[in-house]
C-alpha cells in the first residue's frame, strides 16, 4: 500500500516518459490523473491509520543488500504521514498551476514532477538509512532540471547553487549514516533508535547530519541557495521547494537527530536556538527590503522555518506539535502565496512589487484569497499559522523565555513585510496599462486555491484532527529525545 | 632417460591462447586478404571474445590452480578480472566500428593490436612471477601505444602516441626496476616466493621497501593515479575515440589484479607501509580528478580527469585492508566499465554526426533527440555518484569499506572532492538541457551502438537500484583470495 503511493507516480512518469508521444495536452491529463490517484490513495492511508498507536504502520520489508543488512524497509507514523499527505496534496495543485504556464517540452517537464513526488513521499516513508539517503539524493535530479530547464532568467545558476549546497551537505550525513550503520550494526531507523552511541560520538554523528538537514530546512547561514531557487524556478517549483522540500530537513531532525541522538541534540540546543533566533530576525530584515514578491517570500519562509527548528528542540509537547504543524501550515500558506505570484506573473511575466498597485481593483476576488493568505502568514488567530505559532512560542516558553520574546519580535516583523506588500500590491491606483488590462482569476485558478484556504482555516478554527494524527507518535518521540542514553560528562573534555 | 614434462597446464591457459591464435589468424588475415575482409575480422574478433568467454565460464568455480612453475594463477579473481577485460574489450570493439570505417582506420591491425593487449592484460592478471606480470605489462602496453597513435595522419594522435610510449616506457622501467631490487632483497620473483619471505623474516630491507614502492609506483603509472597521470588527458583527447574508450577501461582493470596480486599476496604483511602511501595517491588523484575536470572544455580531456578521480576511489577500496574494501575494487570496476563505455559510446554516436569533442557543441541535444540525452545525463549523474544509479552503489561500498576500516577522514576527505566533482558533471547536463543551439542533430544510431548503450544503460539502472547480484559475485570472488 505505502509502496504503491510512493511508486504510483514513477510509474506514471515511466508510462510518459515511453509510451506517450510528445503531446502536451495527453502529458498534462496523465500527470494530473496519477496525482490525483496518489492523493486518494494517501486519504486511504489516513483512513486505515490508527492514531492511537506510536508505532510505524503499513509497514513494508524486502530485503535488499542482505549482506549488511539493508533493507528495503517503509513504513510511517503520526510524524510523517503529515508530510505524505501535504506532498500528495500539493502535487496536483502544482500540476493545475503548470497548466498553461508551461509551453515548452511539457511531458518532460511532467516526468519531471512525478518522479519527484515518489522520490519526496519516499523520503518520509523510508525506515532504512541507505534508503533514505538514496530517496534524498535522487530528488536532486528532477529538482535541477525543473529549475534549470523551466526556470527563469538566471535559472542555470541557481539549479547549480542548489544542487551543490545540497549535495555538499548531504555528503557529509552519508559518512555519519555509514558509522552510524557500522557502530549500530543496522540501517534499520527503528532499531537505531534504541542504540547508545557515545556522547562524542554522537556530538560528530549530529553535526553530520546537521550539515545536511540545516542546508535543507535552510538554516541560517547556508540558507542563501534558497532565494535563488525561488525566484529561478517556476511557479510550481517554488511550491513545491517552499511546501515541501524545506520540510525534508526538519523531518530530518525530527526523525533522527532527536530520537538517535538525544544526548547531542540536547547538548547542541542552545546552538540551534541562536541559529534560529538569527534566521528570525534578520531574514525578516532581509524581506523587508525586497523588491521581487518570491524573493520576499522566500526569505519570509526562512524567517518561518526558524520557528520551526525552535519548536522542534524545544523539547516539550507543544514546541514539537506546534514545530510538526507550522510545517504543514507553512506548506499550505507559502505553497498558496507563490501560487498567487505565479497567477500575476502569468500575467504580467513581472515579479517586481513596485510594477503592480492597484490590483484590488481589477481582481476582487484574487484580492481576497490574496488577503487570507497574507493574513494567515502573519499568524492572525482563526487562520492555521497561528495555532502553530501559539505552540511554538508555548513551547519555546517552557524551555527558555528569553528565546520566545526574541522570536515573538519575529512576528512582529512578519507582519511588518507582509501588511507592507500587501499595500504595495494591491491597493493604491491603478497606475499602469498592464495593471489596468488584467482580468480577475480564472475558474482554474479558484480551484488551485479552495483546497489550501480550506486547510487554512479548519487548521485555524479546529485543529485538533490534525494534531490527533501525530499526539501518540510525538509523546514518543520526547520519551525517546528526553532520555538519557549517555552522559554529558565527557561533553568538557571534547571542547 | 626419462623426460621431464614441463608443468604446463593448457586448459588453463586456454583463454590466452585462444586469443593469441585469434589475434594471428587475424594478422595473417590482414596481411593477405587485405581490405575487403575489414568488415569479416571485426565479426570474427568479437565472437572470439565471445567464445573466449565462454571457454573460462567453462572452468568457472574450479579450486584455483598453478601452472607453469607458479608463474600463472588461475582462482577467482583472476577469472572475475578476466571477465571484465573481456568485456572491457569487446564493447568497445564493437562500438568502434562505424567509428573506424567513418575515418577510414578499420585495417585489420586494429582489431590485431586490441586482441594482442588483451593477452598481455589477462597475463598480468593471471601472473604468479613479477616477471611474468611485467610480460604481460609490457604486452599490453606496446599495443596500446600504437593503437593511441593509430590516426597517424593527425598529428595529435601521433603525439599521443609518443607521448605515452615514452612515459610508458619510462615507468616499466621504474617498475622493472623495483623488480630487481625485490629480487636482490629476497632472492625469488615469484609473488608467492616474496609472501613467505615476508612471513619468516625477522627484520625489513630498506631495499625491499624501495622495491616495492617502485613496483606500486610503475602500476600507478599505468592507471594514472595522480601524481603519475600527467599523460592522461593529452593520450585521451589525441589517441581516435574508439581508442580512448579502450585505454580508459582496459589497462584499468588489469593494473588494479595486479595491484591485488603485488599487494595482497606478495606484499600482505607490509600494509603499514604501502597503505598509507596509496592513501595520499587517492587524496591526490581525487584532488586531481576534482579540480583539473572543472576548466575543461573538451570532453575526452574531461573525461581523462573524471577517470583520475575514479582512480581516487578505487584506491580507497584497496587500501581499506579488509574484504568489504576489495570487493568494492571490483564493484566499482565493473559499474565503471559500463559507464565509461555508455559516455563513449555516445561520443561515436554524435562524432557520427559530425559533432565534436567540444563539450559545448552538445548545447540543445535534449531538444532534438531527448532520448540520447536523457542517458548522456545518466551516465553523468552516475558518474557523479548520484543514486539511485549504479555509479552510487560503486562508491557508497567504497566508503562503507573505509568507515568499516577505521578511515573516517578519508571518507570526508573523498565525499567533498566528490561534491566538487559533481560540479562538472552537471555542467555537462547543463549545456545538453539547459543551452539552446541549432545544431539539428540529425544522425542515426546504428545497432551496434543500441546494443551498447542498451547493455550499459540497464546495467546502470539495474546495478543501481538492485545490485545484490553484483554484489554476491564479488563477495564470492574475494572471500577466496588471497
Amino acid at each position: 500500500m505505502l509502496s504503491l503511493v510512493t511508486f504510483l507516480p514513477l510509474i506514471g512518469a515511466l508510462v510518459l516518459f515511453f509510451g506517450v508521444k510528445d503531446n502536451p495536452q495527453v502529458s498534462r491529463y496523465v500527470a494530473l490523473v496519477t496525482t490525483l490517484a496518489t492523493f486518494f490513495l494517501s486519504l486511504r492511508l489516513l483512513s486505515g491509520f490508527d492514531t492511537a498507536s506510536p508505532v510505524f504502520q503499513y509497514l513494508e520489508e524486502v530485503p535488499w543488500l542482505p549482506a549488511y543488512g539493508i533493507t528495503y524497509r517503509m513504513g510511517v507514523d503520526g510524524i510523517s504521514l503529515p508530510f505524505v499527505l501535504l506532498t500528495a496534496l500539493l502535487m496536483p495543485i502544482c500540476i493545475l498551476a503548470s497548466w498553461q504556464s508551461i509551453q515548452k517540452q511539457v511531458k518532460g517537464y511532467m516526468v519531471a514532477f512525478l518522479a519527484l513526488e515518489s522520490f519526496v513521499i519516499g523520503v518520509f516513508c523510508a525506515l532504512d538509512f541507505i534508503l533514505f539517503y538514496i530517496l534524498w539524493e535522487a530528488m536532486l535530479i528532477p529538482m535541477f532540471l525543473l529549475i534549470g530547464i523551466w526556470g527563469g532568467k538566471n535559472r542555470v545558476y541557481a539549479a547549480f547553487k542548489f544542487f551543490l549546497y545540497t549535495l555538499a551537505g548531504s555528503v557529509l550525513m552519508l559518512i555519519a549514516i555509514l558509522v552510524m550503520g557500522f557502530k549500530g550494526g543496522t540501517f534499520s531507523i527503528p532499531a537505531l533508535m534504541g542504540i547508545p552511541f557515545a556522547f562524542d560520538m554522537q556530538v560528530w554523528l549530529f553535526l553530520g547530519l546537521f550539515a545536511s538537514f540545516a542546508v535543507k530546512v535552510p538554516m541560517w547561514p547556508v540558507h542563501t541557495w534558497l532565494p535563488d531557487a525561488h525566484v529561478e524556478a517556476p511557479t510550481a517549483g517554488s511550491v513545491i521547494l517552499a511546501g515541501i522540500l524545506l520540510k525534508m530537513g526538519a523531518y530530518g531532525f525530527l526523525r533522527f537527530s532527536l530520537p538517535i541522538l538525544p544526548d547531542a541534540s540536547r547538548f547542541f540546543v542552545p546552538f540551534i536556538f541562536a541559529l534560529s533566533l538569527v534566521a528570525i530576525i534578520y531574514t525578516a530584515l532581509v524581506a523587508l527590503m525586497q523588491k521581487d514578491l518570491k524573493k520576499l517570500i522566500a526569505y519570509s519562509s526562512v524567517s518561518h522555518m526558524g520557528f520551526v527548528t525552535i519548536g522542534l528542540f524545544a523539547f516539550n509537547q507543544q514546541g514539537l506539535e506546534g514545530g510538526i504543524l507550522q510545517m504543514v501550515n507553512h506548506g499550505v500558506v507559502a505553497g498558496g502565496l507563490f501560487l498567487l505570484v505565479g497567477v500575476v506573473y502569468d500575467r504580467m511575466h513581472t515579479r517586481e512589487i513596485a510594477r503592480f498597485g492597484g490590483l484590488a481593483h481589477r481582481m476582487p476576488v484574487y484580492a481576497v484569497i490574496f488577503m487570507i493568505f497574507t493574513m494567515s502568514s502573519v499568524g492572525l488567530p482563526g487562520t492555521n499559522s497561528f495555532i502553530g505559532e501559539f505552540l511554538i512560542l508555548m513551547g519555546a516558553f517552557l524551555a527558555s523565555k528569553g528565546v520566545a520574546v526574541a522570536a515573538a519580535t519575529g512576528l512582529v516583523l512578519g507582519a511588518a513585510y507582509m501588511l507592507w506588500m500587501f499595500k504595495k500590491v494591491l491597493f493604491g491606483v491603478v497606475r499602469s496599462d498592464e495593471v489596468a488590462a488584467l482580468q480577475d482569476v480564472t475558474l482554474r485558478e479558484v480551484v488551485l486555491f479552495v483546497p489550501l484556504l480550506v486547510l487554512v482555516f479548519w487548521i485555524g478554527f479546529y485543529p485538533a484532527p490534525f494534531l490527533n494524527i501525530m499526539h501518540a507518535s510525538v509523546e514518543q518521540l520526547l520519551i525517546q529525545a528526553n532520555t538519557i542514553k549517555v552522559g554529558t560528562a565527557t561533553a568538557a573534555a571534547l571542547f | 632417460m626419462a623426460v621431464q614434462l614441463p608443468d604446463m597446464n593448457l586448459v588453463l591457459l586456454s583463454p590466452e591462447i585462444f586469443i593469441a591464435l585469434l589475434a594471428m589468424v587475424l594478422l595473417l588475415m590482414s596481411a593477405w586478404r587485405g581490405k575487403e575482409s575489414r568488415g569479416l575480422m571485426g565479426t570474427l574478433a568479437i565472437g572470439g571474445l565471445l567464445l573466449a568467454g565462454l571457454l573460462l565460464a567453462g572452468h568457472s568455480g574450479s579450486a584455483p590452480a598453478t601452472t607453469l612453475g607458479g608463474g600463472f594463477i588461475d582462482d577467482s579473481m583472476a577469472r572475475f578480472m578476466k571477465m571484465l577485460l573481456l568485456v572491457a574489450t569487446g564493447l568497445p570493439l564493437l562500438m568502434s566500428r562505424d567509428y573506424l570505417t567513418q575515418h577510414d582506420l578499420d585495417s585489420g591491425e586494429y582489431f590485431v593490436l586490441s586482441l594482442f593487449s588483451l593477452v598481455g592484460a589477462m597475463t598480468m592478471v593471471s601472473a604468479g612471477s613479477f616477471l611474468v606480470l611485467y610480460l604481460g605489462l609490457e604486452l599490453m602496453s606496446l599495443s596500446i601505444y600504437v593503437l593511441a597513435a593509430y590516426q597517424r595522419d593527425q598529428l595529435r594522435s601521433s603525439e599521443a602516441g609518443l607521448k605515452y610510449f615514452i612515459l610508458g616506457s619510462l615507468a616499466s622501467g621504474i617498475l622493472l626496476y623495483g623488480i630487481s631490487l625485490i629480487y636482490g632483497a629476497t632472492g625469488t620473483v615469484m609473488i608467492a616466493g616474496v609472501g613467505d619471505f615476508l612471513k619468516a623474516a625477522t627484520h625489513i630491507s630498506p631495499v625491499l621497501l624501495l622495491g616495492a614502492a617502485l613496483v606500486v609506483i610503475g602500476i600507478c603509472f599505468k592507471v594514472a593515479a595522480a601524481p603519475f597521470h600527467m599523460w592522461a588527458p593529452d593520450v585521451y583527447e589525441g589517441a581516435p575515440t574508439s581508442v580512448t574508450a579502450f585505454i580508459a577501461i582496459m589497462p584499468k582493470v588489469a593494473a588494479f589484479a595486479a595491484f591485488f596480486r603485488i599487494l595482497l599476496e606478495a606484499f600482505a604483511l607490509l600494509h603499514a607501509h604501502w597503505g598509507p602511501m596509496l592513501q595520499l595517491l587517492a587524496v591526490a588523484s581525487l584532488a586531481a580528478g576534482a579540480f583539473g575536470a572543472i576548466a575543461q572544455s573538451n570532453i575526452k580531456r574531461l573525461l581523462a580527469y573524471s577517470s583520475i578521480g575514479h582512480v581516487g576511489f578505487l584506491l580507497i577500496g584497496l587500501t581499506t585492508g579488509n574484504l568489504l574494501g576489495h570487493q568494492s575494487v571490483l564493484i566499482y570496476l565493473t559499474i565503471y566499465i559500463f559507464m565509461s563505455v555508455g559516455a563513449f559510446c555516445l561520443l561515436l554516436v554524435l562524432n557520427k554526426g559530425g559533432i565534436g569533442d567540444e563539450i559545448q557543441d552538445y548545447a540543445g541535444l535534449a531538444k532534438k533527440r531527448p532520448l540520447l540525452a536523457f542517458l548522456m545525463s545518466m551516465f553523468m549523474f552516475s558518474m557523479a555518484g548520484i543514486p539511485p544509479l549504479a555509479g552510487f552503489i560503486a562508491k557508497l561500498y567504497v566508503l562503507m569499506a573505509a568507515v568499516h576500516a577505521g578511515m573516517i577522514g578519508l571518507a570526508v576527505i573523498s565525499v567533498l572532492f566528490s561534491a566538487v566533482g559533481a560540479f562538472y558533471y552537471l555542467r555537462i547536463v547543463k549545456i545538453i538541457y539547459f543551452d539552446q543551439s541549432e545544431e539539428p542533430f540529425a544522425m542515426e544510431v546504428g545497432l551496434s551502438h543500441r546494443v551498447v548503450l542498451a547493455v550499459s544503460a540497464f546495467v546502470v539502472l539495474v546495478g543501481g537500484l538492485f545490485p545484490s547480484r553484483l554484489l554476491a559475485w564479488t563477495q564470492a570472488t574475494m572471500q577466496s583470495f588471497p
